[in-house]
């Protein structure tokens, strides 16, 4: 892999892992413990996500050049809130039953941090397509996140899973999952779960350290 | 706000304190031409954008929106093969509603839909009703049947309930039990249902115009009593003297 393919990699993956706007920045609370009370909630919430992301980066990096700094919140705004409008149509066109379900989140991606932040933090500095991919990630490991409380969420609170029952008919649903309580009891789990690995590693990193020292 | 006429007044406000160290001087403001000309062609841009999906997914929408009013109406009336649409006016009186969603309904019509079985046969009326609910205001439709004068089925528009307690309404046996044949009876003088329907407490019903409601969901019950009522009772008194005229459809 040449430098210039590595970095782009790092970008991608850095929405993915490292960056994970769920787990480690902790940004778009609001539809994140909000629509994932399934997981067909949750891939579509993620994947309009996406969508506004990728489209709304490429087009603020278009125009980096031509935005004067002040009115770059208002382009950006415009911006998202046309890309948010499409995936609003075409959400209806496609199920009206999810748009039902989806019901404000899907007008509030325009003000989710995740997509005002990436468009200034990065679209704004940098060309069209590291931008996108850098989106791209992004916008992934949301819906990766989203998803992960999804799931969660729909097998313990509903019993099922993408609609299709896992426990039979004696399973009594804890319906506390599909509340909004169970949002932030899911979401705090996951989120214990990465710190523990997070600390896991570092661990073993320090101990391999201390080893080294002592054996030279 | 960094216009060059409001920095020397600053400045000169800020040298005789003394404390406060000198601010940077401000960078030079981006000519308003160049702000107009970006905004104008973001715009343009959105602009276009918006009219090109609004464009391509109108025919998908209108379509996906006919198709859900046609499976909430054959929910609540089985036998229903075919719908046509239909408005109340406020003076007494139906007519037919050609172009849905276009033409603007007088305040005060009520709208509802003419169930047709296969064989061109009126099968019954389906019109919605709404109501607070424990969340949000749940939306009904509901099923009348000109033959017993009774309300024959139910389905849920919309309703934002809380899971597994209020949205019990959808699947509770007992509960939907309450609308094989639930008695909206108009007064002799049809301006009015014979008996208010009301949703009572759970295991308190006696009557035919009365809900049985599910216990630890009285509130999304009484929501749905209450749903029925007022549709019921703006509806039925202008519909049913006009009943002949939804008959002969084939």
């Amino acid at each position: 892999m040449n430098p210039n393919a590595a970095r782009t990699w790092d970008e991608f993956m850095e929405g993915i892992w490292h960056q994970n706007p769920v787990f480690v920045m902790v940004l778009g609370m609001c539809p994140t413990l909000a629509v994932t009370v399934s997981v067909v909630n949750a891939l579509s919430m993620g994947l309009a996500t996406l969508f506004v992301l990728v489209c709304s980066c490429g087009l603020v990096s278009l125009m980096r050049n031509i935005t004067p700094k002040e009115v770059r919140i208002a382009v950006y705004i415009v911006i998202i809130a046309t890309f948010v409008t499409v995936v609003d149509y075409a959400i209806q066109a496609i199920s009206l039953k999810l748009y039902d379900a989806l019901g404000a989140f899907i007008q509030l991606i325009v003000v989710n941090c995740i997509i005002l932040g990436r468009a200034e933090a990065h679209a704004a500095k940098n060309p069209p397509l590291p931008a996108m991919i850098n989106a791209a990630g992004m916008g992934i490991g949301f819906t990766i996140g989203l998803l992960a409380l999804g799931v969660v969420r729909e097998v313990l609170g509903a019993g099922t899973l993408l609609g299709v029952p896992l426990f039979g008919a004696s399973f009594q649903p804890w319906v506390i999952m599909v509340l909004p309580p169970g949002g932030f009891f899911v979401l705090g789990a996951w989120l214990l779960f990465f710190s523990w690995l997070a600390r896991r590693k570092l661990r073993k990193q320090q101990a391999k350290l201390v080893e080294a020292t002592q054996n030279a | 706000m960094t216009s060059p006429s409001n920095t020397p007044a600053a400045e000169t406000n800020v040298i005789p304190i003394k404390v406060i160290p000198p601010t940077p001087p401000a960078p030079p403001a981006s000519p308003a031409g160049a702000m107009i000309r970006t905004l104008g062609l973001v715009s343009a841009i959105c602009g276009l954008i918006i009219v090109g999906a609004y464009q391509g997914t109108y025919d998908a929408v209108a379509a996906n929106k006919r198709i859900a009013t046609e499976r909430a109406v054959f929910k609540v009336i089985p036998a229903a093969k075919s719908i046509a649409e239909y408005v109340a006016q406020p003076g007494g009186g139906i007519e037919t509603r050609v172009g849905a969603g276009e033409t603007a309904m007088v305040p005060g019509a009520v709208k509802f839909f003419a169930a047709y079985d296969a064989a061109g046969k009126l099968a019954g009326i389906a019109a919605e009703g709404g109501a607070k609910g424990y969340a949000d205001t749940v939306r009904i439709m509901f099923g009348y049947s000109p033959d017993c004068q009774c309300v024959v089925g139910i389905g849920v528009v919309a309703m934002r309930e809380t899971p597994g307690i209020g949205d019990k309404i959808l699947t509770d046996k007992e509960f939907l039990a309450n609308f094989t044949a639930l008695d909206v009876k108009l007064k002799g003088d049809l301006a009015a249902l014979a008996n208010e329907v009301k949703a009572v407490k759970h295991g308190a019903k006696t009557n035919p115009w009365q809900i049985d409601a599910i216990a630890g969901a009285t509130i999304t019950s009484r929501a749905v009593g209450k749903a029925i009522n007022d549709s019921a009772q703006a509806l039925l008194p202008r519909l049913v003297p006009n009943l002949d005229q939804l008959a002969g459809k084939s």
